[in-house]
């Protein structure tokens, strides 16, 4: 009998376990532990909306503390769970409490990857990923101040993006020959590189950090061909890594995240996993994959709290993702890893366009920009396998769903 | 404040007092409304707070934008009265609103 239900981690995916199981009816315990002091709370304002202070502290919260007592859920505010004992089924937390379980749900996100470059540890470098790294970074945004961004990434461009808008004089430092150049197409990194140099932001590809200099902070960032730009504040946006310590040292595979079944099951049967954390098999898209996205620590939070108890539903959607810069919105729906052509929909320069990705004729990914239509629809068609007509897809006066190829050939 | 009424998606009736300048999404699922996602926090990036807005108020809410024209586009079952929740800010015009929440959403 499972009568009680532990789940560790307060983000999108613990958060919607709670919610799931309750709604699925689960009478036991049910207990949600984080690290974190704040109640569950949304993390893609950080970068944009509440660092600019337009969104409220009280505003980030999915729940209110009375939905969590109403449902009989105990929070665990605060508190790291510092091991799991798989033989045991216990999970002992850094306050000395011990926690039995029935069932454990694993739902450990993903931590900002750390600069190594030397002055790495030098006061005034910032990272992005919680209420907490935010504040200091809302402190230090005011009008005038130097703000440099290490990564054109989503994070880098949408804190670009926003810092710009508080009045800050901002550069964006990126390895690569072009920003998201490991999400997006050429011509959608080139429409949002226009987009931020329109604003007078200043974006350098191609550019390497070799160190950070400043006498006790930060002062000034060092590029390996020796150029030097001032700064007064840092903020590096170089991705994310699994979060998979407790679950390594409990003896479970990891590799890019704790490796769990179509079920959210790692190998042992009563611990599951969801959300950024987990490398899992995307049946769609035929191959294991991590994903970083809101969405699909959602539904696959969603899945897994059902088998918990007992259910054997599989996790199986279709990954989507948006950005916010500026006034525009990057969606992206579906994976673009797996693909031999790219078709062009509408003209960059209107401003709203996209990209759609083919496999043979199948839709394998779209990326629209400032075009909901398209994004909504391939969320629909990808899932479908639908097989597209190039000649008609390239066409943009046609709504993607009538650019499906009806021959099924 | 104003008080906005949800059926959800099993029939019930919700009544939420809703704080004037939160979206009505926000009044929904703080108050953890059933049948209201909000997948994206009110960026009219993902479709899912659809709902359908009982006509004789539909004249007090702001219109829809093209963004949002383009999401509830190819929502499920979308209808002349939906908006996405995230769209609607509470107003106190809007006291004693009823919106209904449909049985799914998103693509």
């Amino acid at each position: 009998m499972i009568s009680t239900i532990v789940i560790v981690g307060g983000g999108q995916a613990g958060a919607q376990a709670v919610d799931t199981l309750r709604r699925a009816g689960f009478p036991g315990r049910l207990l949600l532990i984080c690290d974190e002091p704040e109640l569950p709370y949304q993390r893609p304002p950080l970068s944009k909306k509440y660092l600019s202070g337009e969104l409220t502290a009280e505003r980030l919260p999915f729940r209110h503390r009375a939905f969590y007592d109403e449902h009989r859920i105990e929070l665990k505010l605060g508190v790291r769970a510092a091991a799991v004992d798989p033989r045991a089924r216990r999970v002992d937390l850094a306050d000395g409490e011990a926690l039995n379980y029935d069932r454990l749900l694993l739902c450990l996100g993903a931590t900002a990857r750390r600069l190594s470059c030397p002055g790495a540890d030098l006061p005034g470098l910032h990272y992005l990923r919680s209420v907490a790294d935010a504040a200091p970074i809302k402190a230090a945004i005011k009008p005038g101040s130097r703000v440099l961004i290490i990564g054109g990434g989503y994070i880098g461009l949408e804190t670009a993006a926003t810092c710009r808008h508080m009045g800050c004089e901002v550069t964006v430092l990126e390895l690569a020959d072009r920003v998201m150049n490991r999400v997006v197409s050429p011509c959608v990194s080139q429409f949002f590189e226009q987009e931020h140099r329109a604003r007078g932001i200043n974006i350098l590809c191609n550019t390497r950090v070799a160190r950070l200099e400043g006498a006790g902070r930060i002062e000034r960032v060092i590029c390996a061909d020796g150029s030097e730009i001032a700064a007064d504040t840092v903020i590096a946006g170089v991705g994310a890594i699994a979060v998979t310590a407790l679950a390594s040292d409990a003896g479970l595979a990891c590799d890019n995240g704790i490796i769990v079944d179509e079920y959210c099951r790692t190998q042992d049967e009563a611990i599951f996993a969801a959300g950024d954390c987990t490398n899992h098999p995307s049946l769609r898209f035929g191959r294991r994959v991590r994903i970083e996205s809101v969405d699909n620590a959602f539904e696959q939070a969603k899945t897994a709290a059902l088998n918990l108890l007992d259910r054997k539903i599989s996790h199986d959607r279709v990954p989507w993702f948006w950005s916010d810069q500026f006034d525009s919105k990057l969606l992206i729906a579906g994976l673009s890893q797996d693909y031999d052509r790219q078709v062009l929909r509408g003209d960059p320069a209107s401003r709203s366009f996209s990209v759609c990705y083919l496999k043979g004729d199948e839709l394998m990914a779209v990326e629209a920009v400032n075009h909901s239509k398209d994004y909504m629809a391939a969320r629909k068609l990808i899932a479908e396998r639908a097989r597209m007509n190039t000649a008609k897809l390239a066409n943009p006066s046609l709504a993607l769903q009538d650019a499906v190829n009806q021959t099924g050939s | 404040m104003p008080r906005i009424t949800f059926i959800e998606p099993s029939g019930s009736r919700r009544v939420v007092d809703a704080p004037i300048g939160v979206t009505l999404m926000e009044a929904a699922v703080q108050n953890g409304v059933q049948g209201i996602l909000a997948l994206c926090g009110g960026a009219c990036a993902c479709g899912t707070c659809h709902v359908y807005v009982d006509a004789a108020w539909l004249p007090r809410l702001t219109p829809r934008e093209e963004m949002e024209e383009g999401m509830l586009e190819c929502a499920w079952e979308p209808r002349d009265n939906s908006r996405l929740s995230c769209q609607v800010h509470i107003t106190a015009d809007l006291d004693g609103l009823e919106v209904t929440v449909p049985l799914r959403q998103g693509a």
